[in-house]
């Protein structure tokens, strides 16, 4: 970082050549790769993204309406960076890391250009604590100290790429994040505040298997098709399934410590409706408000498309800053679609030669450098951290086999598939149980088996099973109806039933139902395979499927969903069961 | 001004023109042909030997002898109070005889995007009085809410109904209503007129017309001219303004048509692959700011060519906007107005919209609940054409008889009819209780026992 920004000073200017939309052509101009500089009269920010002999092609992170040939163009020496440190949490951000609410305050409701405004604040003073002392050796990535930022400690590392060294002087007490708060023997001088180029991944000492899943509270997540904590996932589908609801339960219930939240090219309504909405959810495990734990990063549909592009790289980096303190961080890119069509788009005003459907040929070799910063690390100061990685994807026409849907399968270990059917007959979370898939399930055995019951995943793949098989009897009844089909299977698509509309179904917008834990998720399915063998002994004993489906107390468990204190009345219902069912058998 | 003769290249609608001064980026340029009229167009391209023109109208006329002036700034629409009632062309020209516009502004007309963080949230339930949209997809000021529709389907009459029963129950407030067509026929835009005459909506209207015979270029701004003049009724002079634009397809067309001009690289279908961008800059002008009044709310319409919703046009748009409507041919076959298929019809900001203290507290329970039975009995018509009616189950009978009911119902209503919420969900119920209640899985039992027709407190004592 030192060496950069000696280079910096002796940065040349150069002059415009070319302007067609966010890509302009500079001349005169001593630039390197991904060099971010200062483009025209009004400064605009952009990035070097192609030297071709004399012609150096830029990015422009901001509206070029208006600049003309001739016009300035300044090298800053430096790549894109962000800054980190104390006081990134509950901010929201544009894909440059230009805090909104900072824009708002400098140009009004809508986003003019030309407007620079860093990432923290410079002014405001943060209380230091030191955990390292005079004389202790410090390495990179050492945490130097700590400050309560929200609920949420921030640790101060020292910056991942210096050498390491002796502390001389660690101050304790109230400071900016550029004030000085540690020296070392050689002299050298550490702000709280780093800042770390968005394209590089921050180093960590070993990457590991990931074994935890990263509970939702969504049941045919985290019953079905689960997650690790450090694990990738994909939720596909076309508009309207509810990916977006479906990022959103994630950014609020799932038991991270930090979330990072990038909406990429998505709808302001909708990052409205998160900036609204999550300063008055409680995360269920703290009780603070989830506002506390998220970092907000919003480069909607409209804004300029560059900053689009680099949007996810601002918000990946964040993770891995808080990966690198020691914490769960999740990461939900909404949606890299919209992150591909922005590498589509600068690569055609570069006229590179396309790959399929028109998207450069670097597509699949970006999508899995971005997921792979996903994962469970040992950070380089020891401490475990991970960050879980997932990404929305839009493919067109809600096909599966285009290009980024295809490659960002080849890398996720998860896949939630959305499906339009579902949604239309208002089934949520749209997510279809027969394709979806998730790779973990025996990486997380023993932890269910630990943590929830060594049932679970037994019960798990008994549910799996009727669903499977409720599939092929589907096929059947669409020819001949239910009537045709033999007693016993009868009874099995009524189970199915059971499970898609009780278990699967879950209501983002009911109080109780919107989080469910692993307990309660348990003590549902074990209920509804108690009325399956209840159910299959009765038709044994000759008992028929209608009076089987009449059973009235079955009718009473949906609403075990919405009851808080489940379990007394859980406990009703399946009494009542056995009781009903010890009736028919008897009158049989 | 200096006038140039440079032209190297006509193509299309591009001009190029060589060895200019530094031209802006997105700059106006006047093309003066011999005989003095004058073509308006855009910069695309600008560089030190090569300036990149997109004329608006036709290029007919233009040669190498025609004058090329730069203003030197960006388009700016001139804007004003005194639009309410004025028709205006494609490219912002009062066409109704009367007095040009005297402007207490002049805007940019590509507008900049609201900051996500300024944005306020919108929560007041428009009142259309359409069941299928105030009830199941329902619209709420400041969205985007488009319809999809095809080719000979009732759109307009759709369109036309929400401009005119609109309102905001227990407000007094009426919309201004924008609207924009983009390449329709005169006779459709006789008939969006003779509507507004009738209804006197035209004095709270501004019009913009760019009918079918009129350049495709200028279709590129006429959504924008529209846009500026939304923004600027709405976040200046604090009104709710309600934008129609017809027919995004037309629009969508004249991108392909300029990028073909251009030799882009096509994407899919031959449409720009930055048609995603281009389209959001259109539809993510809606919404509301935080402090301000007034309130942009936009029902894009477009026809689906043929029939087709994954077709790269409703496909992009579905992506952008917060739901839509979709009209559907099988309705409309079956004498059904409004033909609108509630399936595939959605409205994101719905939930922000509905429940106590917007609409009702069942709202959101009922709408899910009529459309599992719906979705459910329409599939099973599907199995009816096999095995009969006759080897249905009870429940599966009940269940299409429902959905039967939910089309002849709740769907269908007058062109003039305007229910009020309460009346829309009571029908519901009504629809509802042709079920039994153990069905209604989605509802809580509180509910039921308050509204459900056979339960409700003094049903009973009945």
């Amino acid at each position: 970082m030192e060496v950069k920004e000696k280079k910096a000073k002796v940065a040349k200017q150069g002059v415009l050549k070319r302007i067609a939309g966010p890509v302009v052509t500079a001349v005169n101009l001593d630039a390197h790769m991904y060099d971010v500089v200062k483009v025209g009269k009004e400064a605009l920010m952009g990035e070097v993204i192609k030297i071709q002999g004399d012609n150096i092609i830029i990015q422009v992170y901001e509206d070029t309406s208006g600049i003309r040939p001739g016009e300035p163009v300044e090298n800053t020496g430096l790549s894109l960076a962000v800054e980190l440190g104390p006081g990134l949490l509950t901010s929201i951000y544009d894909g440059i890391q230009r805090p909104l609410a900072v824009l708002v305050d400098k140009m009004g409701n809508f986003i003019e250009r030309g407007v620079s405004a860093p990432g923290l604040s410079h002014t405001k003073k943060w209380s230091f604590k030191p955990l390292v002392k005079s004389g202790d050796n410090v390495e990179p990535g050492t945490i130097l100290g700590e400050v309560q930022e929200t609920n949420i400690v921030h640790r101060v590392m020292l910056p991942p790429n210096v050498k390491a060294g002796i502390v001389k002087t660690i101050k304790s007490g109230d400071f900016t994040v550029d004030e000085t708060i540690c020296i070392l023997n050689d002299g050298r001088e550490y702000p709280m505040i780093q800042r770390w180029p968005v394209r590089v991944p921050r180093p960590v000492k070993e990457k590991m298997n990931p074994t935890i899943p990263l509970i939702t509270g969504q049941r045919i997540l985290d019953g079905l098709f689960p997650i690790a904590k450090g694990g990738t996932a994909a939720i596909p589908g076309p508009f309207g399934s509810g990916k977006t609801v479906t990022q959103q339960q994630l950014a609020k219930w799932s038991d991270a410590e930090i979330v990072v939240y990038i909406g990429c090219g998505e709808r302001g309504n909708e990052m409205t409706e998160v900036l609204t909405e999550f300063p008055h959810l409680e995360d269920p495990k703290s009780g603070k408000p989830l506002m506390e734990r998220t970092v907000l990063i919003a480069n909607t549909s409209n804004m300029p498309v560059a900053a689009r592009e680099a949007s996810v790289y601002t918000g990946i980096t964040i993770a891995e800053y808080f990966r690198d303190m020691g914490y769960d961080v999740s990461l939900m890119a909404d949606s890299t679609s919209r992150w591909a069509e922005a590498m589509r788009e600068i690569s055609s005003r570069l006229e590179e030669m396309p790959g399929e459907e028109g998207y450069p040929a670097y597509l699949a070799a970006r999508l899995s450098e971005f997921y792979e910063r996903a994962g469970l690390v040992i950070s380089l100061n020891g401490a475990r951290g991970s960050v879980s990685v997932i990404g929305a994807v839009s493919p067109p026409g809600g096909d599966f086999s285009e290009p980024v849907t295809q490659n960002t399968l080849r890398i996720v270990k998860v896949f939630w598939a959305l499906d339009a059917k579902l949604s239309q007959r208002r089934h949520f979370p749209a997510i279809n149980w027969l394709n979806s898939y998730s790779l973990y399930l025996e990486a997380l055995q023993d932890y269910y088996d630990k943590e929830v019951s060594p049932e679970w995943n037994k019960l798990r793949a008994w549910a799996m099973e009727v669903l499977q098989k409720e599939a092929e009897l589907q096929e059947i009844v669409q020819l001949v109806g239910s009537d045709a089909l033999p007693e016993s299977e009868q009874v099995t698509i009524e189970v199915a039933r059971m499970i898609r509309e009780i278990f699967l179904q879950q209501n983002a917008y009911d109080a109780v139902d919107t989080f469910c834990d692993m307990s309660k998720q348990y003590d549902m399915m074990k209920a509804i395979k108690l009325f399956a063998e209840f159910a299959y002994a009765a038709q044994l004993a000759g008992v028929s499927p209608a009076q089987i489906i009449g059973v009235k107390s079955k009718n009473d468990l949906p609403q075990i969903k919405f009851i808080k204190d489940y379990k007394p009345e859980l406990a009703k219902i399946e009494k009542q069961m056995d009781a009903e069912f010890n009736a028919l058998r008897s009158a049989a | 001004m200096k006038e140039y003769r440079t032209i190297s290249k006509i193509a299309g609608p591009l001009v190029f023109v060589e060895k200019t001064e530094p031209v802006a980026y997105q700059e106006l340029v006047n093309i003066v042909l011999f005989d003095g009229t004058i073509k308006r167009g855009q910069v695309l391209d600008t560089s030190d030997d090569l300036v990149v023109v997109q004329v608006f109208e036709t290029t007919t006329g233009i040669g190498r002898d025609s004058g090329v002036r730069f203003t030197g700034e960006t388009i700016k629409m001139p804007v004003g109070r005194e639009m309410l009632g004025r028709i205006l062309s494609g490219g912002g020209k009062p066409i109704d005889g009367g007095p040009e516009i005297v402007p207490e502004k002049r805007l940019d007309i590509t507008g900049a995007a609201i900051n996500p963080y300024a944005r306020g949230m919108p929560a007041d339930f428009i009142q259309t009085g359409i069941s299928t949209i105030d009830g199941t997809n329902t619209l709420v000021r400041g969205q985007k809410l488009p319809i999809f529709s095809a080719a000979g389907l009732p759109h307009n009459n759709v369109a036309l109904q929400i401009a005119r029963q609109a309102k905001v129950p227990g407000s007094t407030e009426t919309f201004a209503v924008v609207f924009a067509a983009m390449g329709i026929t005169k006779e459709e835009a006789n008939y969006f007129m003779q509507d507004f005459e009738r209804t006197g909506a035209l004095e709270r209207a501004v019009v913009f017309l760019n009918l079918a015979d009129d350049p495709a270029v200028e279709r590129i701004i006429t959504p924008r001219l529209a846009l500026t003049t939304a923004e600027y009724l709405a976040f200046e002079l604090g009104m709710h303004v309600l934008v129609i634009l017809t027919d995004m397809t037309n629009y969508c067309e004249a991108l392909r048509q300029i990028g073909a001009a251009r030799e882009e690289v096509p994407g899919r279908r031959g449409y720009p692959g930055y048609m995603y961008t281009d389209l959001a800059s259109l539809y993510e002008r809606a919404g509301m700011i935080k402090g301000l009044k007034g309130s942009v709310t936009q029902i894009p319409i477009l026809t689906m060519p043929g029939d087709d919703i994954t077709h790269p046009i409703p496909d992009l748009t579905g992506y952008i906007t917060e739901g839509q409507i979709v009209v559907n041919r099988d309705l409309h076959r079956k004498g059904i107005y409004p033909p609108i298929n509630v399936l595939p019809s959605l409205s994101r900001l719905m939930n922000l919209g509905i429940g106590k203290g917007h609409t009702r507290e069942d709202h959101k329970k009922v709408s899910d609940q009529m459309y599992a039975g719906y979705a459910e009995g329409n599939d099973l018509r599907g199995l009816v054409a096999i095995v009969g009616k006759d080897a249905l189950s009870e429940r599966d009978r009940l269940l299409l008889e429902f959905a039967d009911l939910f089309e002849n119902r709740f769907v269908r209503q007058g062109y003039d009819e305007d229910r009020t919420i309460e009346d829309t969900l009571n029908l519901g119920w009504e629809l509802l209780s042709t079920l039994p209640v153990e069905q209604l899985t989605r509802i809580d039992r509180d509910l039921i026992n308050k509204y459900h027709p056979k339960f409700k407190t003094g049903a009973m004592k009945e």
